[in-house]
């Protein structure tokens, strides 16, 4: 259930090092997240679904994906045309649409899929450990990456002690349903979770201790950057400059 | 519980990256490398919680724990639930990087709020432990959908009745998370005690 689906690849977006994609990732972040302009949320969501496709994702898996983010989009659209207000109003059927809110929930739309596109294109071709492991060479914190990169490695484990736990009250007849019985019998299962992680995290620490941890993890491939790396960083540097400047021009 | 990335304005994410910044930092600075471990393992839980369903009326909800978090963690909450909302927003795209400062101190203020100032019942006896539970998971609930709702507010004054939808569809919600941490309180509080005194502990 929690998995990766995008790390593993052969594209030029896989095998690039985290830090040149997170440059960047970051970048068009903040240009689409903080402009007002259609154009360059239009252009940008073009721009960074180009990108998508360049890193050749599963279509299924990746409609899938873009789907479930737009839930929220979705709600934006069913509330903000009927409860904007402003001047102009359309009428449709027998419901008066402010053309307002139609405008923001497509300026939201096209923002929202422009940063997920790129998020998908840049940060999902990495798995979390060489995110965490970038993210450290470009300045986080060694603590906040020890929590990530520790809670990431931990992450799966523990969710297969909970469905355990879920699997053996499903055979013992437990079947949910709007009663205190079943917020009683969830959390139970998710504290037996908690006392067995936290059990865990005791023994996991003892064994690093006795292995001489004083607080670093060591990745197992420390890549240097190479001259693609550095052409790819400027490439997507100079298309968010592009998207940065368009509002200068029109 | 997320707000996505390209809805909330520059002042709105601005605010919302300084608070978390120093909300995390003084949490990291609470935090020695003795407890670090145990920390990480309770944010890949609250990971974990987030997947769990529970059934409201004829649909499901997911838990979020955030007062649970708090009232085991203290500060060290801020830096859990950070790292709890990047691991999401990397394996599902849910919230996003430049939106994780206002959806962290969303949900990761009112969990060290609550935890902090409901924390001294816990060393009562079993009935007033509970009820510390069941306010730390209502009450930061609530705080929590009070601030989603404001910063959508504070980033454009249309999103008011939205904001008011999220919010009232959010009560439910708080009750059941309120149910929640008070049951896995008086289970911790019963089956290994020690959790419940963490942040207490040397």
């Amino acid at each position: 259930m929690i998995e990766e689906p995008f790390a593993t690849g052969t594209t030029l977006f896989h095998s690039r090092d985290a830090r040149v994609k997170l440059i960047p990732a970051v970048a068009i972040t903040l240009i689409l997240a903080l402009t007002s302009s259609f154009l360059v949320a239009g252009t940008g969501c073009i721009l960074t679904g180009l990108l998508l496709i360049l890193s050749r994702p599963s279509p299924r898996l990746i409609l899938r994906r873009i789907c479930r983010v737009n839930i929220f989009t979705l709600f934006l659209w069913l509330t903000l045309p009927l409860t904007y207000g402003g001047d102009t109003i359309l009428p449709f059927l027998f419901l008066d649409l402010s053309l307002d809110g139609i405008r923001m929930a497509t300026l939201i739309t096209l923002k929202t899929n422009g940063i997920l596109f790129s998020f998908l294109a840049l940060l999902a071709t990495s798995t979390l450990a060489s995110l965490g492991h970038g993210l450290e060479k470009l300045g986080m914190p060694r603590k906040l990456t020890f929590l990530l990169l520790f809670s990431y490695r931990q992450l799966f484990v523990i969710h297969q002690e909970y469905l355990r736990l879920q699997r053996a009250a499903r055979l013992r007849g437990f079947i949910p349903a709007n009663s205190l019985h079943t917020y009683r019998t969830y959390s139970h299962l998710f504290a037996m979770t908690l006392v067995k992680s936290w059990n865990r995290a005791e023994r996991v620490h003892q064994a690093m201790v006795l292995r001489g941890f004083n607080g670093t993890l060591i990745p197992l491939n420390q890549p240097q950057l190479s001259k693609n790396d550095y052409l790819f960083l400027t490439t997507i540097l100079l298309i968010s400059f592009f998207l940065a400047t368009i509002p200068f021009f029109c | 519980m997320h707000i996505s990335e390209g809805v909330l304005t520059a002042p709105v994410l601005i605010g919302g990256a300084v608070l978390t910044a120093v909300g995390t930092t003084v949490g990291l600075k609470k935090l020695d490398y003795d407890r670090i471990m145990t920390v990480s393992l309770l944010s890949a839980a609250f990971f974990v919680a987030s997947l769990i369903h529970v059934p409201v009326g004829p649909g499901s909800v997911h838990l979020l724990l955030g007062g649970l978090l708090g009232l085991l963690l203290g500060w060290g909450a801020f830096p859990a639930i950070v790292v709890a909302l990047l691991l999401q927003a990397v394996f599902f795209q849910y919230g996003g990087i430049v939106v994780l400062g206002v959806n962290g101190f969303n949900i990761g203020g009112p969990a060290v709020l609550c935890g902090l100032s409901l924390r001294p019942l816990l060393k009562g006896s079993k009935k007033q432990g509970m009820t510390a539970g069941f306010l730390a998971g209502c009450c930061s609930m609530l705080l929590s959908a009070l601030l989603m709702a404001g910063a959508l507010f504070f980033s454009d004054q249309g999103f008011l009745h939205a904001a008011v939808i999220l919010l009232t569809s959010h009560l439910p919600v708080m009750l059941i998370e309120g149910l929640i941490t008070m049951f896995v309180v008086g289970f911790l509080a019963r089956v290994q005690p020690e959790i419940l005194s963490l942040d207490t502990r040397k």
